[in-house]
């Protein structure tokens, strides 16, 4: 029995030192102390701008990076599930390209700073993803089936396109360049709970749908033909899966950029210590996600405080040794 | 029982089965046999639902199985696939319940009852203790009897069998086929078994058809199709049939 919930309580364990952390830790000093006060809501007058930056700057942020931790590594465990292959990330089939693409046109037009022209970039990048996903998904189609590598193919030739317009518009637009790179690293920091009451009930639904279906992912893993022959509507929950992810990865990606391997390397890391039963997988790979990329949102405020990093860059520069590691290892070990 | 109706299955323009009629009883093992691209593994794909028809019916008992819900199919259908790849991390367990899967809610929760029932199929196809191996360790014998077991869990009146003695050295598989036709006899299951091999199915199956480009050449007792003009015609080789030296078949050798 304990066998069974052991794997939960290291991952939520992990993810509460995490969030902790993400809360603690700032260009503003807030004691311990303070902040334990703040958090279990004795606020007396000395604490009362610990307790504003708390609730109004860091545990909003904390949450966002949470839930945005979360999307990317359970979409990455359904997509590496949907197309057997372990270097699938959320961004296989042209969420990335897409959402730059949007944020870039977005960002080229000067709006003004209210609600809704903060939420330009995002809208558009959470559009473009979608729709991406939409137009490679429909470029694959053959009949009634969507073959893994069409999708694969038509993912790759369509990024590559979206990508190349968007170079294309950083370029002739050289004063948003840097800021669009910024967003791409690692979205645009907003302040407040809005972000986060943004994509709240498109997570919920997509990472919703991911985690009831475990068991079908794994049938999945032993192909379409024998899935089917054992009881599943292949098509139509490949599809849903899809659709469920996507819209996962495309809400996280709206606020927080285009953030790289924590999609990828979260599942192998999960799987690799407590098995491939994607029943479990799902929800332990959110947890350990969240947490994941909490750490790395830290890493990135106070390695060069007050300087902030994008996210991104330390994802990037602890994911590719990672990455060339699981290339190496899942070749010989039985793990995948 | 399965009742195979002039099923006919096209890839694009080209006919791969034309009007293919086939029945097999409760209990009773039925040999498929034909030269590559006869459409053997197309009609196994076919019945069990995973190839688009476009006509016939695929009945037992008077249900159309081609018309129902892949759920449901799979309790009366179950496949043992040929060579297949299986993903490596799944422990032998872990496989085998998944063969209850029609009979679990879209959670896949499992009761006693299934795994009472996977434990039966593990032991009855003798993979009882390699139960916590993992798939990827197996040898393909090994491998291919855990299919069987996880067909087996699945309970179901029919059982369909993909050439799965292909990458079997001798001793699996005869192991294998002694085992299908036991079952199959002790616990009444319809077995359809498509198989390359002339001799074993002549040896295991109780009776044989011979499918070439799409239709059935002939069908009934091994005698009655393993017949030198039939089989000659079919492989485009001369070939010989004589009197297994120690068993009521016939067998057949090439004419070289």
């Amino acid at each position: 029995m304990s066998r069974r919930i052991l794997p939960y309580l290291w991952t939520l364990l992990f993810l509460a030192l995490a969030a902790l952390l993400s809360v603690a830790i700032g260009s503003v000093f807030i004691p311990l102390a303070d902040l334990w006060r703040v958090l279990t809501g004795q606020p007396p007058q000395t604490v009362s701008a610990a307790a504003t930056i708390i609730f109004e700057l860091r545990l909003p942020r904390t949450v966002l990076v949470l839930l945005t931790g979360a999307a990317l590594s359970g979409s990455g465990a359904a997509y590496q599930g949907l197309f057997r292959n372990p270097l699938a990330d959320p961004y296989l089939i042209g969420v990335a390209s897409g959402a730059g693409l949007g944020a870039i046109l977005a960002m080229s037009v000067h709006w003004p700073y209210s609600f809704w022209g903060l939420m330009a970039v995002p809208a558009a990048a959470f559009v473009g993803a979608l729709l991406t996903v939409f137009i490679v998904y429909s470029l694959a189609r053959l009949g009634k089936t969507v073959p893994t590598t069409n999708l694969i193919l038509a993912g790759v030739a369509f990024s590559s396109f979206a990508t190349a317009v968007t170079s294309f518009l950083m370029l002739r637009s050289t004063g948003e360049l840097r800021r669009a790179i910024a967003w791409m690293l690692g979205g645009a920091s907003q302040a407040g709970w809005g972000p986060v009451l943004s994509i709240l009930p498109y997570l919920a639904i997509g990472l919703g749908i991911l985690l009831l279906n475990g068991h079908a992912l794994n049938l999945l893993q032993f192909g379409d033909d024998q899935a089917q022959q054992l009881g599943l509507h292949v098509t139509r929950t490949r599809t849903l899966l899809l659709v469920a992810a996507s819209l996962a990865t495309a809400a996280a990606v709206s606020f927080s950029g285009t953030i790289g391997f924590v999609g990828l390397i979260v599942p192998h890391i999960m799987r690799l210590w407590f098995g491939a039963d994607y029943r479990r997988l799902l929800p332990l790979s959110l947890i350990a996600g969240a947490g994941t990329l909490l750490l790395a949102d830290v890493l990135a405020r106070s390695v060069l405080a007050p300087q902030e990093l994008p996210v991104g860059i330390v994802t990037a520069i602890a994911g590719a040794p990672f990455f060339l590691w699981v290339l190496r290892r899942a070749k010989n070990q039985g793990y995948w | 029982m399965l009742k195979i109706e002039n099923l006919s299955v096209s890839y694009g323009s080209r006919s791969v089965l034309a009007n293919v009629s086939l029945e097999v009883n409760s209990g009773e093992v039925l040999a498929l046999i034909g030269p590559n691209g006869a459409g053997k593994s197309t009609l196994v794909r076919a019945a069990s639902g995973v190839v688009p028809v476009e006509a016939g019916a695929v009945r037992t008992n008077g249900d159309d199985l081609l018309s129902l819900p892949p759920l449901q199919r799979a309790r009366f259908l179950a496949v043992v696939p040929q060579a297949a790849s299986l993903p490596p991390a799944f422990s032998v367990w872990e496989t085998v319940l998944l063969g209850r899967t029609p009979y679990l809610n879209f959670l896949g929760q499992v009761s006693a009852k299934d795994e009472e029932i996977s434990r039966s199929a593990l032991a009855k196809v003798d993979v009882l203790e390699l139960a916590s191996r993992r798939v990827g360790e197996l040898s393909g014998g090994e491998q291919q009897r855990v299919l069987l077991a996880r067909a087996l869990a699945q309970s179901t009146p029919i059982l369909l069998l993909d050439e799965p003695t292909t990458n079997l050295d001798l001793h699996y598989q005869i192991g294998f086929l002694e085992t299908v036709r036991t079952l199959a006899h002790a616990d009444g299951l319809a077995v359809l078994i498509a198989l390359h091999d002339l001799n074993l199915a002549a040896h295991y199956a109780d009776r044989i058809a011979l499918l070439v480009g799409g239709k059935i050449k002939a069908a009934g007792m091994p005698r009655q199709v393993l017949t030198p003009e039939l089989i000659s015609e079919a492989y485009h080789l001369p070939v010989r049939v004589v009197q297994h030296p120690f068993a009521d078949v016939p067998l057949v050798l090439p004419e070289k």
